[in-house]
């Protein structure tokens, strides 16, 4: 193969990344005003919890409370599924499909208009870069409303002969790592389909949420078609068994996920689950080296790792393992980390304390293990929660970091000699959200991909979204798609 | 195809390496790194002028500007190297006479490369006769494309020698290459015969140089640095206008080459207008506002 030669050669020479050019601090000051404290968003209006209790969200960057949150109660919850219910038979559910359209058409273009100002608020509350919050989070945002407002007075096309219906007043409970883009997921299917929605954001991420809402009123949205109500997972759990839900949709953890099958198991409540994942990239000896490099490092340190299709476990064929890893090390070396709010950062903060516990455990457990920490060398801003990128050599299908969602910067690298080994080893999971297959043969590209059982896959490329695909999971990564006509059938039921 | 190369190159997929660029040109340099910047791109360029009415008058304008770019106020450094035809070679090294600047010329029958080799060598050999200290030789694109790889290579090798003490850079016209594993593999091959640098293009081409195309290049040499030691230099040349871009170029070769590619022994630009708007910059960055291009010497 075509770096054997380099094999078992000591190659002394190495690159320096170091002051030249250094890089000046590139803030983004597009300026923004976190409210005091933020409100429920029930019927239209933003009110005060019944219970009166307001919780903190922190700023991981500083690890400092920036703002306060609504604490929903059970009166709160029951307020906001009435009024959900009351819209359902009133105003949106019975509105022409193309009157919904226009809604969903003019809250896309606001959300244009605005993106600036939300990627600032995404990246202040969440910790993500401003170059991701900007550059993916916002413009799929806004894709994702653009592409439903479409589907809107279409969907008899979407589902031929069936006359789709919209089931009621849906449940949508989503997670921290991308919230304004896990919102737009589940609220522009559930409105186009004629569904009302009370969402429930993630506890340490409510902010963006709650500046939809504004975005909504701004849109003359009729009331009720979207509640939001705040709190932590008690919350969530409340919600997800009231009454007078018709539909749960929940992206989160499998554990949590699990929870909620069991909640809702003999109800009439429709569910669908997209849960976590361990996804394999496949990198062949024969694949195109730097850009699978590329592929590698944005497969699992986009968003800090904070992905549930992140690619966290690198299988590498055997003949270019060391080549791969000495390539892998030295990108691992210029990636920064620091200020989210920074242009040029690459990693931002790790999204709450507790998530920062839990990695930092499993890193400790690859330790352990066994397996071999490379670490990269940046320094770590004094506040704030911040984890070094990193990924482990020498690890083994039954290491924790090899099994484990670690939902953070850290990938487990591993070896396979065959194409048959590849494919069971990246089967050796009980996930199967996404995987990545890397090679510069194509029709090798088609075989392997038939074979793994993962919901998405991608060939020379990773993270690759559009709201007309349909994303989703097999196995314990979950059931339901979203996105794409495969999406809206979670949202419609036979006429 | 017969010919094997002692380091084999990996494919190029390339929807990955224009995504690679592109991110590149997400990267925002401000204040000092942009002044750093700036000045380093004006000690990179090659200033060119390559046209059949190029004369000594025009020449002489090209050297003067040069020699000092910008009023000494500025801190402005002078340029890489002047490149002309080999005709004007003897008047740009007289014009440049003390400023420490090579001339460098174009040579091999540039731009199409479609002579005998031995008039290829005899215009080498004159221009490094008149005091080119650097060659900038083209290819044979026709031959590559042929698949003849070994006339390709020995071609490179013969004007190498042609050179002696001069500095061979490598031409090849990536636009008519097409591919981006033609680029990897061109860059393997030349660096192999004996290529001092490797360059994009004429400049008589479209497309010329881009951030992509450049990015194979920078990873060929950055790898060959690493099974060899030995450091190859890289210049874009043709179609890079604004000092924007020119910075861009250099968030690459940082990013992916590192700190030991910033000098302009290792990587140059070929440019006619660049010069311009990265005055306009470098003012601006002093001055605290844009001054009227009408300021600037064009020549």
């Amino acid at each position: 193969m075509f770096w054997n030669e380099m094999k078992g050669k000591k190659t002394t020479p190495d690159l320096t990344f170091a002051a030249a050019l250094d890089y000046a601090p590139s803030p983004e000051t597009f300026p923004v005003t976190l409210k005091k404290r933020y409100e429920l968003f029930i019927d239209g209006k933003f009110v005060a919890p019944k219970t009166g209790k307001y919780f903190a969200s922190v700023n991981p960057a500083t690890g400092k409370r920036h703002t306060l949150i609504a604490e929903a109660g059970k009166a709160d919850l029951d307020a906001a599924v009435k009024s959900a219910r009351r819209a359902f038979e009133k105003t949106w559910g019975p509105m022409a499909p193309s009157e919904r359209g226009k809604y969903l058409f003019r809250i896309a273009r606001l959300l244009q208009e605005k993106a600036r100002e939300l990627a600032v608020l995404e990246t202040m509350d969440g910790g993500k870069p401003i170059r991701e919050s900007r550059d993916f989070d916002l413009p799929l945002v806004a894709a994702h409303f653009f592409h439903h407002a479409g589907w809107a007075d279409k969907l008899d096309y979407a589902f031929p002969g069936r006359k789709p219906a919209p089931i009621g007043v849906t449940a949508q409970v989503i997670p921290w790592n991308f919230p304004l883009l896990m919102a737009a997921w589940k609220i522009a299917p559930a409105l186009a389909c004629g569904n009302t929605v009370v969402l429930k954001p993630a506890e340490t991420t409510s902010v963006t949420a709650l500046h939809l809402a504004e975005i909504f009123q701004e849109a003359g949205l009729p009331p009720g078609a979207v509640n939001i109500i705040t709190g932590a997972g008690e919350t969530g759990t409340a919600l997800v068994a009231h009454p007078g839900i018709d539909k749960v949709a929940f992206t989160g953890s499998t554990e949590v996920g699990k929870r909620i099958a069991a909640a809702v198991a003999g109800t009439k409540k429709r569910l669908t689950l997209e849960l976590g994942g361990k996804a394999a990239n496949l990198v062949f000896a024969d694949a195109p080296l730097d850009e699978a490099v590329e592929g590698v490092i944005n497969g699992i340190y986009f968003n800090q790792g904070h992905v549930c299709c992140a690619g966290s476990r690198l299988l590498v064929q055997e003949a270019i393992h060391d080549e791969f890893i000495a390539r892998l090390g030295r990108r691992l070396r210029t990636l920064r980390v620091g200020d989210p709010l920074d242009k040029n950062t690459d990693v931002g903060a790790i999204n709450s304390k507790e998530q920062l516990g839990r990695i930092t455990s499993l890193i400790g457990s690859g330790i352990e293990e066994g397996a071999e920490l490379h670490e990269s060398s940046c320094a770590l801003p004094g506040e704030g929660y911040w984890c070094r990128p990193c990924f482990f050599t020498g690890v083994t299908p039954a290491h924790r970091i090899a099994r484990e969602e670690i939902f953070g910067p850290v990938l487990s690298v591993m070896t396979f000699r065959t194409p048959s080994e590849a494919v069971q080893k990246a089967n050796d999971t009980c996930y199967g959200l996404s995987a990545g297959i890397w090679t510069d043969k194509g029709s090798r590209i088609f075989k392997i991909a038939s074979q793994l059982k993962a919901g998405v896959i991608w060939a020379n490329t990773y993270n690759q979204f559009d709201p007309a695909s349909p994303f989703g999971g097999y196995k314990e990564s979950g059931f339901g798609r979203e996105g794409g006509r495969q999406g809206l059938a979670a949202y419609v039921k036979p006429g | 195809m017969n010919f094997s190369l002692q380091h084999p190159v990996p494919p190029v997929d390339q929807v990955g390496v224009e995504a690679r660029a592109a991110f590149f040109t997400k990267r925002s340099l401000k204040n000092d790194a942009k002044r750093a910047g700036l000045r380093l791109a004006v000690s990179m360029m090659d200033l060119t002028t390559l046209e059949g009415a190029d004369t000594k008058g025009k020449v002489s304008q090209l050297c003067r500007k040069a020699r000092q770019p910008m009023p000494a106020r500025y801190g402005c450094p002078p340029c890489g190297a002047v490149c002309v035809y080999p005709n004007l070679v003897a008047h740009a090294v007289k014009e440049l006479e003390g400023s420490g600047i090579p001339v460098a010329s174009v040579a091999t029958g540039f731009p199409s490369g479609q002579y005998p080799l031995e008039l290829r060598l005899a215009d080498t050999r004159h221009a490094v006769g008149e005091g080119a200290s650097e060659i900038d030789m083209v290819v044979s694109r026709g031959a590559f494309l042929e698949g003849d790889f070994v006339r390709v290579f020995d071609e490179i090798a013969a004007v190498k020698e042609a050179c002696g003490e001069a500095h061979l850079k490598v031409i090849f016209e990536t636009g008519e290459l097409q591919t981006y594993d033609h680029v990897r593999f061109v860059s393997q091959l030349a660096i192999e015969a004996g290529a001092d640098f490797i360059k994009t293009s004429t400049g008589k081409v479209a497309p010329a140089a881009t951030l992509a195309v450049t990015l194979v290049m920078v990873e060929t040499v950055r790898d060959y640095f690493l099974a060899t030691g030995r450091r190859i230099g890289v210049k874009p040349a043709g179609g890079i206008r604004t000092a924007k871009e020119a910075l861009q170029y250099l968030v690459m070769v940082k990013e992916t080459a590192g700190d030991d590619w910033l000098t302009p022994d290792l990587f140059r630009f070929g440019a006619s207008s660049l010069l311009l708007d990265v005055e306009m910059q470098i003012a601006r960055m002093e001055e605290g506002r844009y001054q009227n291009a009408e300021y600037f010497a064009k020549g």
